[in-house]
């Protein structure tokens, strides 16, 4: 691939992966044997708050995030399949299916997850989950919370507050209630402030691809993210996203871009394709296009504004009802579009995911706004991001084809 | 006027919902508040003098909304879009996206970013009934929709109007719920088909015209006994979201069953529960959407609907259950196979039907459903 090199090592490597994968190796398996280290497991959702079970003690487990790895490891079909012979329509999202089948077999790359002790489950990111996480309490027979945060079409509105907030301190009582302990609030003043900082960090990580060329792209985003998803709070993902943003910076100075001859640049939308990563980035890299950013990784930085680090939980039910899936189709128009001017791209490409409606549907609208305001060309690829049955890469290599026509001629 | 002229009325509106729509409008002067979902609390509208107006996608060809919604969209969501883009909606003067799925939600968006002659309402109800919070916050989710009432039309709601909306409402429920009664004690002649243009067209007519129907419907029928059939007729109750295919009723009967009950949110869950007449109305609007049967889109506990069905299942004698869904439908997809495996273990057997709307039931999906009927008459003989 690469001729560029430094320090005998291709231009791609980075000293970072292999630091994440130990990692997140240690993370499942202290998770895997919880039970056996006195520890309990929560399951939880992508988008949820996850601070309160790490100043609890409690370890969370995401199974998008397991989703997401059954997706790169090719398992993704067999499970759904499963989860298809017990009823569930090939229709719905295929996280949820995998995990399904994953929970029913013990099939995937890491035997299944851990069972639950509880499970929380925050509607943020769609409607999905709460069906997803009803199946799961009723299959494991554990308590399951619930955070309704309503949807933020135009406004957040007071009368949402309140309920948020509302919530906030139900979920501490049912915290205190499934650990038999009182909730350690000083403890969750440091969780809260270090998740922020985590956030912090993570949006520097993703702004180093503001350079060009590009140190990273998103597909190397979309594999570094796992920590600020399922660790945030603690100090491993602190001292992780630090030797990240170093090791980026230092390629910045170096100019080391990930795609070499890297000249074209573009915004990625939507979940990634997992089962189609690598195909896809070198398909983009074979073409000198990076692409440099994505709306889905920044969401879990996006509303780091709203959240007060020296009240976290007063001001965290906010934060997380104004997360990227939670607002508007306009608004999200409106991220994209700064995204555009920030990274500097030559066109945006959606990821049409049929199994997150949430975020597919509207995509139309937005590829409408993104060409009247800054004329650029967008290429829509409907796939889905665990289910393979659902990409063809003929029809996919013939349309980047045609959209990298379109961009050249701009 | 006879049962059949009464239910013909009803035919008519649902055939034609949107001249009939219009006839309200321009005749007795009254604006119009379209909806798309049975969380929507009309008696507020009425309050306002405005005709609450349920949409249930008309259109059957594709031809503009194919460049708002991809295909994987329910048939529904997208029908009622292609209704609006093709300007038929035109006489809306409110558009009221109460919150239930993701789909809806984001129809709601793209709605607001293309539909421009009309006031655009979002209802973000609680997804999560059970809570403490819930109810509160419903209250003031009601009570912010009855104030941007009160702008958009420019009036003052006052309490007595609510009260008498909530009375007119309780009437249509009252008799809606009569008429399901009756239609399953099998004491009736009104058939499976009927009664469902009955309730689609309860949300469409002039809801006065309505419970005054109603209740002549409902005791016009009162006086006819069918004459009692030889064999009882297998009691299939309908489960899923919207049913706008009357004719499953029809395939249904002729193989000698009958739709007794149904949790449809074309049908029962409309009706279910009353509005409280001895509370303030909102609080007691409130009351009755979260006692009401739920809507899977909503949450009331991991098991309550699966109980819910059991319920009906055994009130109203059921012999089998028919999953009727529309394709692409999360909520309902999800809830399936959980409640089919609890449905199964009480010895109900199922069918799983998918539909969508504007698409005339197909000949493998009929010959299903007899054979469903089929089984379930050998049950009895096997018995
Ligand atoms: S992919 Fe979309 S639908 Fe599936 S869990 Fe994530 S946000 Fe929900
Ligand atoms: S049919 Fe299902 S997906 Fe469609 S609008 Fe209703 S709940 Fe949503």
């Amino acid at each position: 691939m690469k001729k560029h090199k430094t320090s005998g090592k291709p231009a791609y490597y980075m000293e970072s992966v292999p630091k994440m994968k130990k990692i997140m190796r240690n993370y499942y398996l202290k998770a895997k044997y919880a039970r056996y280290l006195g520890k309990k497991v929560a399951w939880i959702t992508s988008g949820g708050p996850v601070e309160p079970l790490i100043a609890m003690g409690i370890i969370p487990v995401y199974p998008e995030n397991h989703g997401a790895m059954i997706g790169v490891s090719h398992t993704g079909v067999e499970l759904c399949e499963v989860a298809e012979g017990m009823g569930y329509s090939g229709d719905l999202c295929s996280y949820a299916r995998a995990d399904i089948g994953a929970s029913e077999t013990g099939g995937g790359p890491i035997g299944g997850l851990p069972k639950p002790d509880m499970l929380i489950c925050c509607n943020n990111i769609c409607g999905t989950v709460l069906k997803w996480y009803e199946i799961q309490a009723r299959k494991f027979q554990v308590p399951l919370f619930i955070l309704d945060t309503p949807f933020v079409h135009t406004e957040f509105t007071k009368e949402a507050k309140t309920y948020v907030d509302r919530q906030v301190k139900d979920y501490i009582r049912f915290l205190e209630t499934a650990m038999k302990k009182k909730f350690p609030y000083d403890k969750m003043n440091v969780v809260g402030k270090r998740s922020v900082e985590a956030m912090r960090l993570w949006q520097q990580v993703l702004n180093t691809a503001t350079a060009k060329p590009a140190p990273f792209t998103a597909f190397d985003a979309f594999f570094h993210l796992a920590l600020i998803v399922t660790l945030r709070g603690t100090k491993t993902v602190l001292r992780y996203y630090r030797f990240l943003l170093d090791e980026l910076n230092q390629r910045v100075e170096k100019g080391i871009g990930m795609v070499e001859n890297e000249q074209y640049r573009f915004l990625w939308d939507n979940l990634p394709i997992w089962h189609r990563m690598r195909w896809l980035s070198r398909a983009f890299a074979a073409r000198n296009a990076a692409l440099v950013a994505d709306t889905y990784t920044s969401a879990w930085c996006g509303t780091v504004d709203n959240i007060d680090e020296n009240d976290f939980l007063g001001s965290m039910g906010e934060a997380y009802t104004r997360i990227y899936l939670n607002i508007g189709v306009d608004q999200m128009a409106e991220k994209v579009l700064n995204m555009i001017d920030k990274y500097d791209v030559d066109g945006l490409v959606m990821h049409s995911n049929r199994s997150c409606k949430p975020y597919s549907f509207g995509q139309y609208d937005i590829q409408r706004i993104v060409q009247r305001e800054r004329g650029l060309p967008v290429l829509i690829l409907e796939s889905d991001m665990v289910d393979a049955r659902k990409f063809s890469e003929g029809q996919v290599e013939t349309r980047i084809d045609a959209f990298m026509e379109m961009v050249g001629q701009k | 006027m006879n049962p059949t002229e009464i239910i013909e009325q009803f035919r008519i509106a649902v055939r034609d919902p949107f001249g009939t729509a219009r006839t309200i409008r321009e005749g007795q002067n009254r604006p119009v508040v379209g909806y798309t979902c049975t969380y929507f609390p009309e008696e507020i509208v009425l309050a306002a003098g405005a005709h609450p107006f349920r949409l249930f996608g008309k259109s059957t060809v594709m031809l503009k909304t194919d460049a708002h919604i991809q295909a994987y969209g329910c048939s529904l969501a997208r029908a009622v879009f292609e209704d609006a883009l093709s300007g038929e909606l035109d006489f809306l003067d409110v558009m009221a996206f109460p919150h239930s799925c993701d789909t809806m939600q984001r129809l709601s968006d793209i709605w607001r970013l293309n539909i421009k002659n009309t006031v655009h309402l979002d209802l973000l109800f609680p997804v999560h009934l059970k809570s403490e919070a819930a109810q509160d916050y419903m209250e003031a989710v009601l009570e912010r929709f009855r104030k941007g009432m009160e702008q958009v039309f420019q009036v003052d709601i006052s309490k007595d109007a609510m009260q008498n909306a909530i009375s007119l409402m309780n009437r249509i429920r009252a008799s809606l719920t009569a008429l399901y009664k009756l239609r399953a004690a099998h004491s009736a002649s009104i058939s499976g088909s009927d009664l469902s243009h009955v309730v689609q067209g309860a949300m469409i007519l002039d809801r006065l015209e309505v419970a005054d129907k109603l209740e002549a419907l409902v005791s016009a029928l009162k006086g006819t006994h069918t004459p009692t059939r030889t064999a009882p007729a297998k009691r299939v109750l309908l489960s899923g979201s919207v049913c706008l295919h009357p004719d499953i009723h029809t395939i249904i009967e002729e193989q000698g069953g009958a739709v007794a009950w149904d949790d449809l949110c074309t049908g029962s869950r409309y009706f279910d529960v009353q509005v409280p007449e001895d509370l303030p109305p909102i609080p007691a609007i409130a009351k009755r959407f979260l006692n009401r049967a739920i809507c899977p889109a909503k949450h009331g506990g991991t098991t309550r609907r699966g109980g819910d069905l059991l319920k009906l299942i055994s009130t109203h004698r059921i012999d089998g259950v028919i999953f009727l869904f529309l394709k692409f439908c999360d909520p309902h997809g999800f809830d399936y196979p959980d409640l089919k495996t609890a449905l199964e273990t009480a010895g109900i057997p199922t069918l799983f039907l998918e539909v969508e709307t504007g698409k005339p039931v197909d000949g493998p999906t009929r010959t299903r459903v007899e054979t469903f009927l089929q089984i379930l008459n050998q049950r009895e003989a096997a018995l």
